[in-house]
């Protein structure tokens, strides 16, 4: 097991240098610098030259990229010239809020997809399957962001059950009266992206269990015996999981990446939203952070799905 | 060796429901196995082999399946038991062993476990006596180093082992009878001997009787008492292992002796039985159907049967009229 973990953790260096590199040079690709901004148009272009110079922007690109990753590592990204804050402690504040909405979404949708997939696949065929079929095609085929509207002015405007957007009422004081508002400002959010989000792991597990229903190992548990109810959960369900452990990897790494839309719409300030803000006011340096963020959420989530297939599936493990 | 009767099946008739329709997979089947005795099953695929061991050990679907006539075990009804009975019945009382050893095993279970389950359902053994049953099963079938083999995955052993463990968990908790479908077809010729040997090996220590399915005559002729021949749903002669050899009566056991490679015939070309089986929707159960595929036999192919076989000599039964007049057209003069 160990040495599975780290035969993994070693392919991640050469997989991290290529993503650094590449992000980099998206940088340096795109157009202007930071003085262009900053300085007005009577400025004399010898001292926008000495600025250059300075920040060392005239360097060769490989002294550049080690001067950027040197600073990326003791987590320094520089400043965002938009908010005038530091790109670290700006992402870091609303990574926080991202977090909590993306969990409270990632376990609703889990909750609902889950029994939706079983209950579908045991009665395969039948009108109950066939409606969900139906719902998970329909939610995943409509455009999130139109839901989301039709949810906000529903829910929102006109029953005015839930706030349509930030997340935590000003009026909260105390710790407890902020919890309770954080939560209730996370509700409609992930109440909706949870509902959208079923339609990858219903058909995954679904069709996973069918798959496995009709294996030759269930013919044998059957023959020995055993109930059904235990083949299903023992056998069939344990089988048909492996896939949906496989991608929760993806998913819990995930979570930190941020829902673009869904905390646009509902005016949530997560990470999804600080990257649409960015590219609209193109502050290169909080958009350049957040992708090399999400590159590295990746990976991990790409090494972290390996390390729980090689627990969960004995055929995976390499002696 | 061979006893008083374990299995008796009597005008066993399975129907499939396909597109809404009934057709029937096998027809008055008339089978009995005694306590010791193995009994052989042959027939090319499609003749219903299999759909009477699934009927024996009730893993249809019953949606989609109906079983007629009657099937007992020690005088005990199989049919329409409930559910709660019938898992009483499986893996208690009958054991089973599958063609492919790779696919009837859990990948994600270590083989200790799934023998486990098996002894965990029933009440044979107790729980305390678990472990040692496991490795007792193992050692049983043969397997080398059964505590090693207990704590692997099935992926980590050969096909020859696999099999061992199905067997292994079939006897878990000492059944009556063993149900062997193609038990042996996955392997290669020398496990196959090792394989069947296991099996003859459990026959004698504990007089379980075993349907052997299977379409290798050089099998039955290796470890089967009796042996019954099936085409399409039906059984067409029945007798002794070493009878049926030196007289098979039915055209159709003819011409699966014949079609037998031999080696003393290596050069001659190999005889081949035209056409297939036909299908369910095309089986006229009152008829000869094997007749359908002997072209010089037509006149007698429409003829309307009895459904009963005829006890032509002791102990050795066929069904229909045409054993009397076939002969192969080579031989014919």
């Amino acid at each position: 097991m160990w040495k599975v973990i780290i035969r993994r953790l070693l392919i991640m260096i050469p997989q991290l240098f290529i993503l650094s590199v590449m992000v980099f040079m998206l940088a340096k690709m795109m157009p202007g610098d930071p003085f262009g901004g900053l300085i007005g148009p009577n400025t004399d272009p010898k001292q926008i030259e000495a600025l250059r110079e300075a920040a060392g922007l005239n360097d060769p690109w490989w002294q550049q990229y080690i001067n950027w990753i040197q600073n990326a590592f003791h987590g320094d990204f520089g400043m965002s010239y938009t908010m005038k804050q530091p790109v670290t402690t700006l992402i870091g504040s609303r990574m926080v809020n991202t977090f909590w909405l993306s969990l409270l979404a990632m376990i609703l949708t889990y909750l609902l997809a889950i029994p939706m997939a079983i209950s579908a696949a045991r009665r395969e065929g039948s009108w109950w399957d066939r409606v969900l079929l139906i719902y998970n095609s329909v939610t995943f085929g409509i455009p999130a962001y139109v839901v989301y509207l039709l949810f906000i002015f529903i829910f929102g405007f006109t029953l005015g059950w839930f706030p349509t957007g930030g997340t935590v009422s000003p009026s909260a004081t105390g710790f407890f009266p902020v919890l309770m508002s954080k939560i209730y400002h996370m509700i409609l959010p992930a109440v909706t992206m949870a509902l959208l989000g079923t339609t990858a792991i219903f058909t995954y597990l679904r069709s996973g269990i069918l798959d496995e229903q009709g294996q030759d190992y269930v013919k044998t548990a059957r023959a020995k015996g055993v109930t059904e109810n235990r083949v299903f959960s023992r056998h069939i369900l344990r089988n048909a999981l492996l896939p949906i452990a496989a991608n929760f990897g993806f998913v819990i790494t995930g979570l930190l990446g941020g829902a673009i839309f869904a905390e646009t719409i509902f005016g949530y300030p997560g990470l999804g939203q600080l990257f649409i803000t960015a590219i609209t006011s193109r502050d290169y340096s909080v958009i350049t952070a957040l992708i090399l963020f999400n590159g590295l959420l990746a990976l991990f989530g790409a090494m972290l799905s390996d390390i729980i297939m090689a627990i969960v599936d004995p055929r995976i493990r390499i002696e | 060796m061979v006893g008083d009767d374990l299995l008796n099946a009597n005008k066993v008739t399975v129907s499939f429901l396909i597109d809404g329709e009934w057709q029937t997979g096998i027809y008055d089947v008339d089978l009995d196995i005694a306590h010791g005795e193995v009994l052989a099953l042959v027939g090319e695929s499609g003749s219903g082999k299999s759909t009477f061991a699934t009927s024996v050990i009730g893993l249809h679907n019953p949606n989609q399946t109906k079983v007629t006539g009657s099937i007992t075990l020690d005088g005990k009804e199989l049919i329409d038991l409930p559910d709660e009975e019938q898992n009483k019945i499986r893996g208690e009382k009958i054991g089973m062993v599958f063609q492919d050893p790779l696919a009837a095993l859990n990948p994600l279970m270590k083989i200790g476990q799934q023998i486990q389950e098996a002894l965990d359902i029933h009440d044979v053994y107790q729980k305390d006596q678990y472990y040692d049953r496991v490795i007792e099963l193992l050692n049983d079938v043969g397997i080398v180093n059964p505590q090693r083999t207990a704590n692997q995955y099935p992926h980590e052993l050969s096909g020859g082992m696999r099999q061992r463990v199905i067997i292994a968990l079939a006897i878990a908790n000492d059944p009556d009878l063993i149900i062997a479908d193609e038990p042996t077809t996955a392997l290669d010729t020398t496990i196959q001997a090792q394989i069947l040997d296991v099996l003859l090996e459990i026959r004698d220590r504990k007089d379980t009787g075993i349907l052997l399915i299977t379409h290798d005559l050089g099998v039955v002729a290796e470890v089967a008492d009796s042996v019954a021949v099936m085409y399409a749903g039906q059984i067409v002669e029945k007798a002794p292992v070493q009878e049926l050899f030196e007289n098979p009566l039915h055209p159709y056991t003819r011409s699966l002796l014949r079609s037998n490679p031999k080696a003393e015939q290596a050069d001659d070309e190999l005889y081949v039985i035209p056409g297939t089986v036909p299908a369910l929707s095309e089986m006229d159960h009152h008829k000869d159907l094997f007749l359908q595929r002997v072209p010089w036999m037509q006149d007698q192919a429409d003829e309307d049967i009895s459904d009963d076989l005829v006890e032509a000599k002791p102990q050795h039964f066929v069904r229909g009229n045409a054993w009397k007049t076939f002969e192969f057209q080579d031989e014919k003069g």
